[in-house]
């Protein structure tokens, strides 16, 4: 009985719960339009789904990428531990985001016309062949955890196949792999910085720059190492693992330096066109900008700045939150608050709408639990290699 | 050539002729609407509505007025629409119209979020949703007619014809009677231009017209997605090199340590 308890903990039950109650916003979206479920309208076409699970969910999947460059690509063999996880967030990230334009789309059954029918001139297109690619490239990345799972296997059957073969396989490719995602990532990461550039005369000024693509670039790689920390604080509470603070306070160190030039290419940005003013006079919007550069920018590189904070399990999780805080909070204002809706609209997220992120969101800790479950997350590649040779 | 739309509110009654014809020819249905103390009606477009008469009460020097506009979509020159289209749905032909093409369509609705004048909208009420907005009439227009739109004003507010010639026109008009217009072609260089254009009384702000820059709003866009390609190389170099580099100095260290070793133990 009592393990039986334990291979359900009421978490998992919650989980599941809100992803059923999405489901049901769903099916009413596919049966009566998108209109019975949200309260997007032609004033304000693109709302929480793509503010949230777009914007914020490629975002927050950088750590994917930075962290499989950092340890495949520059060699920082004391990360390894963490790549894994971060690999698999990046992937359920980009899962959660077509899953969410399947929601989204108007027409969503047509979703492969994107691979047929190009606008090589589109950000939009970059952004979906980004996201196909970089999908497929993920999971090729993570599947080694896969089938290093399989060989181990409690039943014989899926035990017998050979799964050292595929193994070896992605192994050869692992590299080109690292980079093909270190690329992809570059490029989407920034081309949704790019779709907004076709907004000059809605986004408001304090935002709008030609630099957008640059600054959508350096905040992703400034929120991956703090999406990794943040994941690997929760995953250690609720596994009862040791917090590997060696790492996390390493990953804490490369922060401010990353904020620094983005902070320093935000301001001189707005310097070199003379909008500095607008910090100040653009109310209410100037506040929204204070906002986001006060919790995810100024806060959290003075935080990591300081060796006491960095050494504390406490200090270093709370400010990862505050840099991811204030992505969320800089997405959410490019790609929503301020940019201008047509006259006479309004807009604020219908509960479905949010019930339907929700249930995606719980989807993708679901699995992320599966696999800390029955797939070796941290350190078996190993164990594996030598039983293989 | 490129065909356009002159569209004159001195000459404009509001009688919404236009609107009648417009649903007429592209069969779209009748929407329910609340009687708003104007003479708008309805009060905003949305997808069974491609165009609406808007009226505006002002005062200008110092007069009263009482002007009519009509909008619908521009068909600008450098459309933001057609180049933010992910499928290539929407298309600016040479002749004027921006036309649209549901057997690409996917639903992503970027074209709303582009297009500067808040144009194309979408059936929200519907399981399987389109983008509807004004076609030019680039049907009529194939088969030589004028837009049902034109065809159906009664007082030659709307002139179709060449874009180049409308624009010279314009010129004449506003340069025939001093004060009867204001100096300004709206259309001629918003957002790099539009098909359509207008001549009116009063300020165009004070009708609710953007005043946009006239540089069209795809530029910053298309020179980032220029930046692809050089990107993509130059990234995929980088990092071969700091893999190749971070391998080889490993390798020299490694090589090092056991070279050490070595002389330790023959020591």
């Amino acid at each position: 009985m009592i393990q039986q308890k334990r291979a359900f903990p009421w978490g998992i039950s919650v989980l599941t719960i809100l992803v059923i109650l999405g489901i049901i916003p769903i099916i009413i979206r596919y049966i009566n339009g998108l209109g019975a479920v949200s309260n997007l309208s032609d004033g304000r076409p693109w709302g929480f789904w793509i503010s949230f699970d777009l914007y914020c969910g490629v975002a927050l999947a950088a750590g994917g990428f930075t962290l499989a460059g950092w340890v495949y690509l520059f060699n920082r063999e004391k990360y390894h531990a963490v790549a894994r996880p971060a690999v698999l967030t990046a992937f359920l990230g980009y899962t959660l985001v077509i899953l969410a334009l399947l929601v989204d789309l108007g027409q969503p059954w047509y979703i492969w016309h994107a691979m047929i029918y190009w606008n090589i001139r589109s950000p939009l297109f970059e952004v979906a062949i980004c996201v196909m690619t970089y999908t497929a490239v993920l999971a090729l990345e993570f599947s080694p955890a896969v089938f290093e799972g399989l060989s181990k296997s409690n039943l014989p059957v899926v035990r017998r196949f050979n799964w050292h073969i595929p193994l070896r396989v992605i192994r050869t490719i692992q590299i080109p792999l690292v980079i093909a995602g270190v690329v992809l990532s570059t490029l989407h990461q920034s081309s949704l910085g790019s779709m907004l550039l076709m907004m000059p005369e809605t986004l408001h000024p304090l935002w709008y720059t030609p630099i957008l693509p640059i600054l959508f670039l350096t905040s992703a790689i400034a929120v991956g190492p703090a999406m990794v920390i943040f994941e690997t604080t929760l995953s250690s509470r609720v596994f009862g693992h040791k917090l590997p603070m060696d790492i996390l306070s390493g990953l804490g160190r490369a922060i401010p330096y990353i904020l620094g030039v983005y902070l320093l290419l935000k301001l001189m940005d707005l310097t070199a066109t003379g909008e500095t003013g607008l910090i100040f006079t653009a109310y209410p919007q100037n506040l929204l900008w204070w906002g986001e550069i006060i919790i995810g920018v100024i806060l959290p590189l003075i935080l990591f700045s300081m060796p006491s904070v960095r050494h504390s399990g406490r200090g270093v999780f709370w400010s990862a939150v505050l840099v991811v805080l204030g992505l969320v909070f800089n997405r959410f204002n490019v790609s929503m608050l301020a940019l201008a809706m047509r006259p006479g609209f309004a807009y604020f997220p219908h509960w479905m709408e949010v019930a339907i992120s929700v249930a995606l969101v719980a989807d993708a800790l679901l699995v992320i639990w599966l696999a800390y479950r029955f797939l070796p997350m941290t350190h078996s590649e190993e164990v594996v290699e030598m039983n293989v040779q | 050539m490129s065909k356009g739309v002159l569209y004159d509110a001195t000459k404009c009654i509001g009688c919404r002729a236009c609107q009648v014809a417009c649903k007429q020819w592209n069969e779209l249905p009748a929407v329910a609407t609340t009687n708003t103390g104007t003479y708008e009606n309805p009060p905003k477009m949305d997808a069974y509505t491609f165009t609406r008469i808007h009226f505006t009460e002002t005062e200008y020097n110092g007069k009263f007025r009482w002007v009519f506009n009509k909008l619908q979509c521009m068909h600008c020159e450098h459309p933001a629409c057609v180049e933010a289209c992910i499928v290539g749905a929407l298309e600016k032909r040479s002749d004027g119209p921006v036309t649209y093409d549901d057997s690409k369509c996917i639903g992503c609705r970027y074209c709303q979020v582009a297009c500067p004048f808040g144009i194309p909208n979408f059936e929200w009420d519907k399981p399987i949703p389109w983008i509807r907005k004004c076609t030019f009439c680039a049907d009529r227009q194939g088969a030589g007619l004028k837009p049902a739109c034109v065809t159906a004003c009664p007082t030659g507010a709307l002139k179709f014809g060449e874009r180049d010639d409308l624009i010279a026109e314009a010129r004449e008009r506003i340069a025939a009677v001093p004060g009867r217009y204001v100096d300004h072609i709206y259309g001629e260089k918003e957002v790099g231009g539009t098909s359509w254009l207008y001549l009116s009384p009063v300020p165009f702000e004070q009708l609710g017209f953007a005043s946009h820059s006239s540089e069209p709003v795809t530029v910053n866009a298309a020179r980032a997605m220029g930046a692809v390609p050089p990107v993509l190389l130059g990234v995929a170099a980088v990092m071969t090199g700091i893999y190749w580099l971070t391998k080889r100095r490993q390798k020299i260290s490694q090589t090092e340590d056991s070279d050490k070793e070595k002389t330790g133990v023959t020591k």
